[in-house]
């Protein structure tokens, strides 16, 4: 406690008798400590690999990896590096970390606000859902989900077509895909150009509508035309029409593009889980916002659904939004039990690549520093949208 | 409403019929299921969903299920009704894992001393002094009945530990040995000294940020290069130790939080009495704080139990795995859905339990935690 | 005295790292065997033929005979082995950390594993193997380069996958793989249709087969794609150690090159006039001491363990449900790879 008034003491740095003097020395002990510590782990570490004969550095990384990846967003071959192998598998977590956490979303909204709903069956199911789904663990669900999948689904040699050209089995859910062609890439960039474009309009809109107090006339046919920017991109790119389409072999299908039915149940293994955490969430959210909110809205005239949209929701984000990212990260984190179920995520690749060369130290550090990137990725995010909230605040 | 004549007695209004009853079953259906048109027609679907679905279901499960550990009765079901005898046949395997046969009433005994222990310690007014060396010796004879070696109990070495007992180990020695951890990291995290500071927070956020697996890989492959080269851990040691840091990242801010939540002036007042820093951590500081927490205690003690699940992926036998080793045999393989609902059954009512009474605690120490006077133990 | 916490969990962590002792392990691991009078040897968790533990708990199998082998050699008592059951990942780091003393785990011995993990090879194949592929019957396949656009189950870790890899692209055939850590995973994919075909050594597809349901639905390909000599395995730096387990191994091959078995061991102890059968019996040369050992080592291999020949027909010989022929595994004398150089 910094008394007031107290003269800047000369003498010995490290003085036992005063308070900064006193912190000095115990942050010198401490700073002693942590490295004894840490060069004691060190040496013992360099003699264990010296004794076993390991390779250590990062070398490895340039080396062909010489083993498989079953599926991916990222083209790979055995003969690349070990460096694009860890990039497959990175690649391959967000893919599921992306999907999962859309899913979840969806699913938490609903269930949360289904908790909410007034009809007293429509909240039992959602309170058996997120009970049910919150106290058993991931694992056990994800090997549940997965062993039906490859149980239950039909052999691939005699799939379910579950719309024309779309076959589940358990090779997976596949699909066909349209063939790379330019009118595609043109399509692409007139979608990428036409959300520009509907997310201006809806600015522009607003802002007029808060001006004048009037919606512009016209609008939606302005957020139409938008929309038809990929289109016209479709067709000016000749129009290609030509689809990789999977057909039903010997064995098993083949073309298209599919998903593997361990992506599948990690995925829905995954959002089920995490969109029961999201759930109380938004419930505890909405339940945050002052009753008094509601019935003013309610003596306005709103309807019940206008209340929820327009005035309880957005108060309620401020509140949701900050444990729905950390929910994210679990979600992205959680992805690595992914290695359970032969899911070729980052763990998983990490996990075959120290089998291969033995070079265990130096995987771990990789796959923890992926995730520490994505940690603070996100938190930096989050720092961005909080001062942004609190400035928005009176 | 037109006003009375002076002194006259107002007319008496026309009949009317007498209020809606607002109680009763007939309202409470009104109220909940059938308040307006949409809820009406949510009701109808979900109850004809219902209706198909919940009959079937109980068929399945329990009429027409074969509770003895017949294979050929299992067989013949083919799949039109559960197979409870798989869990009959290979109940042992999956609750004590590959722990000898005849010695399996040790694990039991144990795992029972652990759960009427943890029923005694529910309860706020067994919150005594007695209360921690009573829990260090039942964690002593837990050791002991699992271990054996002594009072003529034969030796069965931690590899063979496995199943309900294993989970529970983890999850206590996981959670007793990350308290004190985490305590020192939150006290850290809010010290003056800005080299403890920025160790804690350095340690509590990148230890937050990594997946739990990647915590028992590091305990897996890394420890052991980590140790000095005469030393070796079995599997089971470092598992704890992965599983303890792992955890007292996650009590560090718990307890932060409750330090936090105190109110600056118990400091203020401590120093002014004149108790030191240390002395005014241990006594007044740290005792409210942690009371303060407990129910995020039993929430951390919840995710902990769930946690322990992950073990399987470095082929430990725990609950989880045990079943994995049940569903081997390539007999009863077929009936993975009954074995994983036992073990679901299992962790739900453990986990309910728990976070049922994590509620009821916050609800009981809401009040005292308004009276600190009370939180005298 | 109240005990405060950290001094409790103090106590605790202490009980329950009591169980490990500890040892320095700087090269001398026949001593150690021998203090400890136990030899504690890797196996896998569960390889029918090699190393798998029967109902009652007892294992069995060729890489369990030869550990054995090693355990009547050293302490004199074949049953005096501790074994742990280990996974793919988990067989190399267990031998280098020290935590087991022989890797007998049917593991392939090649380059890298010998140069690059701290631990070497024997010299001793207890079985010649190679990798094959396993397929339903019903597929109609009759040959490994019709899995154009087949889905395989490999598992991760092992010289399988890499060689699955090296094949295919050799024979330019595109495939899709499944990847899984245990061989119980993938066994289980295979069998629910999940991939449709298992590849690994061919000892392995064999005893694989006697998990599934109905064995006689799937069939085993004739392709042989790699060299899998499968042997034990020690660390390096401990030659002492080292020279024990080979010429515990070699000690079986010559027992049945000279005809000695578990029934005869006695009689021909007490009237054989041949040096050699008397070398390896006990009663002649001593061999033994120049290994570290005592005289009788070879005689208590034979008697307690038996010869490679009895090995093989007791754990995956015609009469077992593996039923694999010696093929490539007999001796010399009858055309095959097994050769023992002299115990002499």
């Amino acid at each position: 406690m910094g008394r007031a008034g107290e003269t800047r003491v000369r003498g010995p740095l490290f003085s036992w008798s005063t308070r900064s003097g006193r912190a000095r020395i115990a942050q010198a002990v401490l700073l002693a400590a942590l490295f004894a510590a840490g060069a004691w782990l060190w040496n013992n570490t360099r003699a264990n690999l010296a004794a076993r004969q390991i390779h250590s550095g990062f070398g490895f990384l340039r080396e062909p990896a010489g083993f498989a990846i079953g599926e991916g967003l990222v083209p790979y071959s055995p003969t690349d590096s070990y460096l694009w192998a860890f990039a497959a598998g990175v690649g391959n977590t967000l893919r599921v970390a992306a999907c999962g956490i859309a899913l979840a979303t969806f699913l938490g909204i609903i269930v949360g606000v289904g908790r909410l709903s007034r009809n007293a069956l429509v909240r039992w199911l959602c309170t058996g859902y997120v009970e049910v789904l919150r106290n058993v663990p991931l694992i056990v669900q994800l090997f549940a989900w997965y062993l039906a999948a490859t149980e239950i689904l039909p052999e691939a040699a005699s799939p379910v077509e579950l719309a024309p050209h779309v076959y589940l089995s358990k090779e997976g859910l596949q699909f066909p895909t349209p063939v790379w062609a330019r009118g595609w890439g043109f399509a692409l960039a007139g979608l990428g150009l036409g959300i520009l474009c509907a997310l201006a309009l809806s600015r522009w809109a607003r802002g007029r509508r808060e001006r004048t107090g009037r919606r512009p006339r016209g609008l939606w046919l302005g957020l139409l035309a938008a929309a038809a920017l990929p289109i016209a991109g479709w067709v000016a790119g000749g129009a290609p029409r030509a689809l990789d389409v999977p057909e039903v072999t010997a064995f098993n299908v083949s073309g298209g593009t599919g998903v593997t039915p361990e992506f599948l149940a990690l995925l829905i293994g995954l959002a089920t889980f995490t969109s029961a955490y999201i759930a109380e969430i938004v419930r505890s959210g909405i339940l945050a916002v002052p009753h008094g909110q509601t019935e003013a809205a309610e003596a306005l005239g709103l309807s019940r659904h206008q209340v929820l949209r327009l005035v309880v929701f957005p108060q309620a984000l401020r509140v949701i939004i900050p444990p729905l990212t950390s929910q994210f990260l679990n979600l992205t984190k959680n992805s690595s039990l992914a290695v359970a179920i032969g899911f070729p995520d980052l763990v998983s690749i990490a996990n075959t690549a120290i089998n291969q060369n033995g070079q265990a130290l130096e995987c771990i550090v990789l796959i923890m520093s992926v995730y520490l990137t994505i940690n603070l990725a996100t938190a930096l995010a989050m720092g961005v949208y909080n001062r942004r909230a609190a400035l928005v605040e009176r | 409403m037109p006003l009375a004549a002076e002194g006259a007695t107002p007319a008496p209004d026309s009949p009317r019929a007498p209020p809606r009853c607002a109680r009763g079953p007939g309202a409470w259906l009104r109220a909940n299921l059938f308040a307006n048109v949409p809820s009406a027609v949510a009701t109808l679907l979900l109850a004809a969903a219902l209706v198909r679905v919940l009959p079937a279901a109980v068929r399945w499960l329990v009429t027409d299920a074969v509770y003895s550990p017949d294979y050929a009765a299992c067989r013949a079901l083919d799949y039109r009704a559960a197979c409870w005898g798989f869990v009959a046949q290979k109940y042992r395997l999956i609750l004590f894992g590959r722990y000898p046969y005849a010695d399996q009433w040790r694990p039991l005994a144990a795992t029972l001393l652990v759960v009427v222990a943890l029923l005694v310690t529910a309860h706020p007014r067994s919150w005594r002094r007695w209360l921690w060396p009573a829990w260090v010796v039942i964690l002593a004879v837990f050791l002991l009945l699992m271990g054996g070696g002594a009072f003529g109990l034969s030796r069965v070495e931690p590899g063979l530990w496995g199943g309900l007992p294993l989970t529970v180990l983890l999850t206590l020695v996981g959670m007793a040995a990350s308290i004190p951890i985490g305590i020192v990291l939150a006290v850290g995290r809010r010290s003056h000294l800005p080299l403890a500071r920025a160790a804690s927070a350095l340690y509590i956020e990148m230890v937050r940020g990594v997946p739990l697996i990647t915590v028992l890989f590091v305990a897996s492959f890394v420890f052991p290069l980590l140790l000095p080269m005469g030393l070796r851990l079995d599997v089971l040691t470092r598992v704890v130790l992965g599983i303890t840091f792992f955890q007292a990242a996650y009590m560090a801010e718990v307890v932060r939080g409750g330090l936090q939540a105190l109110p600056r002036g118990q400091y203020e007042a401590a120093i002014s009495v004149g108790l030191t820093w240390w002395q005014a951590q241990r006594k007044v500081i740290l005792p409210q704080a942690l009371t303060l927490v407990i129910p995020s205690f039993v929430n951390s003690l919840l995710s902990t139990f769930m946690d322990t699940s992950l073990v399987t992926v470095v082929s430990m036998y725990d609950l989880t795995g045990a079943l994995r080793l049940a569903l081997g045999d390539p007999q009863w393989r077929h009936f993975f859905l009954e074995g994983y609902l036992f073990i679901a059954a299992v962790y739900f009512t453990s986990c309910l339990a728990m976070s049922r009474y994590s509620a009821w605690l916050e609800h009981r120490l809401g009040s005292w935690a308004r009276r600190p006077e009370a939180l005298r133990a | 005295m109240r005990l405060s916490r950290k001094t409790a969990v103090l106590f605790v962590v202490t009980l329950a790292t009591s169980s490990a002792p500890v040892t320095a392990r700087a090269g001398k691991t026949l001593d150690e065997v021998k203090q400890r009078g136990q030899v504690v040897c890797g196996v896998n968790t569960s390889a029918p033929g090699f190393s798998a533990a029967d109902s009652e708990g007892r294992w069995v199998g060729m890489d369990v005979d030869l550990c054995r082998s090693v355990a009547a050699a050293v302490l004199g008592d074949g049953s005096k082995v501790k074994f742990v059951p280990l996974n793919s990942q988990q067989r190399f780091a267990a031998l280098q950390s020290g935590e087991i003393d022989i890797l007998s785990r049917n593991t392939t011995w090649s380059l890298t594993r010998d140069a690059s993990l701290g631990i070497v090879f024997t010299g001793g194949i207890n079985y010649y193997d190679g990798q094959g592929f396993m397929v339903p019957k019903k597929l109609k396949i009759d040959s490994a380069k019709k899995l154009r656009g087949a889905t395989v189950c490999v598992q991760s870790g092992t010289t399988s996958e890499k060689n699955v890899t090296e094949y295919f692209a050799a024979n330019g055939i595109k495939y899709k793989s499944v990847v899984f850590d245990t061989a119980e995973a993938i066994q289980a994919a295979f069998f629910a249709g999940r991939c449709q075909a298992l590849t690994t050594d061919m000892s392995d597809l064999a005893g694989a087969r006697t998990h599934a349901s109905n064995p006689g639905d799937y069939v085993v390909l004739p392709e042989v794609i790699s060299k899998e000599p499968l042997g034990p395995a020690v660390r390096r730096g401990d030659d002492e150690w080292f020279q024990v387990v080979r010429w515990s191994f070699y000690a079986t091959l010559e027992a049945e090159e000279l005809g000695l078995t578990q029934a005869n061991a006695d009689k021909l102890r007490a009237e054989s006039k041949d040096p050699a059968i008397q070398r390896m019996l006990g009663v002649g040369e001593d061999t033994g001491k120049l290994l570290g050992l005592d005289k009788e080592w070879t005689y208590r291999i034979v008697k307690q363990v038996g010869n490679y020949g009895e090995s093989f027909e007791r754990n995956m010989g015609p009469k077992t449900p593996i039923g694999l022929p010696r093929g490539v595994n007999k001796l010399w004398t009858q055309g095959g790879l097994q050769y023992a150089p002299p115990l002499r």
